[in-house]
């Protein structure tokens, strides 16, 4: 879509804005709607809009194949390993409580941690649900799908 | 000391499900390391660890104690609540059992069958799998279990479709059509309990629903319940997508589903039918003797005639799985102590029976790439131990004495005849003789055709058909000692009986 001026001009100025209401919905997801999962989708959204408008091999560029994956584990980990962490402090399973010698502070730090790992996990899947379907036989950039 | 090592059997029913999850990551990043073998070594470790909790926990609830967790500290009702009694751990063993065994055997078959730069990938669903299982056995919240079937189901999706054959993609995408549709239903009818109740862990719903049993939206949420987990469950005429995925799997998948996959989804119907709605619903006597018992001896006929015209080995044995879902389903349409525990019972002793027949297929297909019949000529002499062990599994799934297969028979027709039916007990031993003919006619391919010219005997890899010979040889033991099974399952009648109330 490089000829489409208005597009890009319109994402690029919209961009930021997206990623700092994805940003808002993230950490403030633990007192208001929100939280990890549509923090994500929100994050994500940006990353394939402007995917769509630069072009599939621009994105790989900052974000490659290999490194979503990893990113999508890590989420996963992020989250487990929060659960993991009150098991070894004499909690159960999840029991932010155990996280801190205060604990509402625990708690605070426990949601924190599950939701940016949940954010993180849901952000690099549905990049990479994005990149299988562009992907798709090979075709490296989203402009021959247009032409 | 640590306080999670002191006091670690305390938890072991969040362990149980936490290791096969948590591993699931670690396995997909050791794809980034490129060291050979390692994914599969850390998938049978993890496999071996789940097993070591599982039978802790069948240890510790043995005698009819129920063990309950909190989840994050939250009390139930409000919060998630794992609640684990003989029933649930006797699933956890034979999951984690039969994983076990099923990985430590299908090194080569997976070697073979799937690119190298997959396994990680292989193993990290693989886990995801076994997790899932785990967890619908362990939890007690009734929205708990359908993450868990979701885990589950997705994950085995993507371990048939990793099958080497165009077909595995076309058969995994009809289960995921069909499991999916089966998930909503089981979604939609645990949603219908809720609003009726108010509460998603399942003993609480089980008081709750008392004052509200007679409403249509109980009554239709029961519908959902069971017509959607009978399609995960295959039960006849919902089986259409399991022949061909226990088909077209890799087989060492095919040996583990087929044990395992089925099993975990009745132990949830089991769970629903007499711990929630139990004793509370009208119909109950409707639904298990007017709909579970014509449907199950309608799978018995229907799949052991239809496994008696298949060329595949794989799929002659698919089709003799709907069958023997429609003995448990049998089993379990008595609701009385006698048919719950050949039902349950059923479940273990098939568990074994399938996972050792499964796994000497698999072992045919490693060394001579075809599961059809006429490549399988002759196969006494060129392969004796696994055609002998197949030929084990299979007259414990005809039923003959000294076999798993006959404790299982023998409790369902004493349980057709305890309750005055007969001819239940005639059709029994007559479906019993169409499992002779399919059977049969693999023993006179195996031992009274000659092989083909110049067929050499060559046995599969030693590791691989140690573990056939041990789940062969199991199938004979549990046939000998049925204190574990038989204990446990009637355990398991009794407690489920009571309504769960112990």
């Amino acid at each position: 879509m490089k000829h489409h001026l208005i597009p890009r001009i319109v994402a690029r100025l919209l961009l930021p804005f997206i990623l700092l209401f994805g940003l808002y919905v993230q950490f403030h997801g633990d007192y208001s709607p929100g939280g990890g999962f549509q923090a994500g989708v929100i994050f994500a959204v940006a990353y394939i809009l402007y995917a769509i408008l630069y072009g599939l091999a621009e994105v790989k560029r900052f974000l490659g194949d290999g490194i979503v994956r990893f990113l999508a584990a890590l989420g996963v980990l992020l989250y487990a390993g929060t659960g993991v962490a009150s098991l070894f402090l004499g909690r159960n399973f999840l029991d932010y409580s155990a996280l801190s010698e205060d604990a509402v502070f625990g708690q605070e730090l426990g949601i924190w941690l599950v939701e940016l790992g949940v954010g993180i996990t849901v952000f690099s899947v549905m990049v990479m649900i994005f990149y299988a379907f562009a992907g798709y036989h090979g075709i490296g950039d989203i402009e021959e799908l247009e032409d | 000391m640590n306080p999670l090592l002191a006091n670690i059997v305390g938890h072991f029913p969040i362990l149980q499900v936490v290791v096969p999850l948590v591993s699931a990551p670690l396995l997909s990043l050791l794809a980034f390391l490129r060291i050979r073998g390692l994914a599969w070594i850390v998938a049978t470790l993890v496999s071996l660890i789940t097993t070591v909790i599982a039978a802790s926990l069948l240890a510790s609830v043995w005698g009819g104690k129920v063990i309950s967790y909190e989840v994050g500290g939250w009390a139930a009702p409000w919060g998630i609540e794992y609640r684990i009694d003989t029933l649930g751990a006797l699933l956890l063993l034979i999951v984690a059992s039969i994983s076990t065994v099923t990985l430590v055997y299908g090194r080569s078959s997976v070697l073979q069958e799937i690119p190298e730069d997959r396994h990680p990938l292989f193993y990290t669903a693989w886990m995801l799998c076994v997790a899932g299982l785990l967890g619908m056995a362990v939890t007690g919240d009734a929205f708990n279990v359908f993450v868990f079937l979701e885990i589950s189901s997705l994950s085995s999706y993507v371990l048939i479709a990793a099958g080497k054959r165009r077909e595995s993609l076309t058969a995994a995408y009809r289960y995921l059509i069909l499991g999916t549709i089966g998930a909503t239903f089981f979604l939609i009818g645990v949603g219908l309990v809720y609003m009726m109740t108010g509460t998603l862990n399942i003993a609480d719903m089980a008081e709750k629903i008392v004052a509200v049993r007679d409403t249509r939206a109980i009554k239709a949420a029961a519908a959902f319940l069971t017509v959607g987990l009978a399609l995960k469950f295959a039960l006849f005429p919902l089986h259409l997508w399991l022949p061909g995925a226990y088909t077209f799997a890799p087989s060492t998948v095919s040996a583990f589903l087929a044990a395992t996959a089925t099993k975990v989804s009745i132990y949830v119907l089991l769970r629903f039918d007499f711990i929630i709605f139990g004793q509370a619903t009208p119909v109950a006597g409707l639904h298990f003797s007017q709909f579970l018992m014509p449907l199950s001896l309608a799978a018995i006929f229907a799949g052991s005639i239809a496994a008696v015209f298949q060329t595949n080995l794989k799929r002659l044995l698919a089709y003799s799985s709907v069958a023997q879902i429609g003995y448990i389903v049998l089993g379990i349409s008595f609701a009385n102590e006698d048919g719950l525990t050949g039902g349950i019972v059923h479940m273990f002793n098939h568990a074994a029976t399938k996972g050792a027949l499964f796994m000497a297929v698999g072992a045919m297909v490693y060394r001579l790439g075809s599961a059809e019949l006429h490549d399988l000529r002759g196969l006494g002499r060129r392969m004796p131990l696994t055609a002998f062990s197949f030929f084990l599994g299979g007259i414990s799934l005809i039923g003959v004495p000294f076999t798993a297969g006959f404790i299982s028979k023998w409790y369902l027709i004493s349980a057709a005849l305890d309750d005055g039916n007969w001819p239940i007990a005639v059709l029994l031993l007559l479906s019993s003789l169409i499992a002779v003919i399919y059977i049969w006619r693999v023993i006179e391919v195996f031992y009274f055709t000659p092989p083909p010219d110049g067929a050499k005997t060559r046995e599969a890899p030693a590791v691989m058909l140690a573990m056939v010979v041990l789940m062969a040889a199991a199938t004979v033991y549990f046939g000998l000692d049925t204190r574990l099974s038989v204990g446990a399952a009637n355990e398991a009648a009794r407690i489920l009986l009571s309504g769960g109330l112990l």
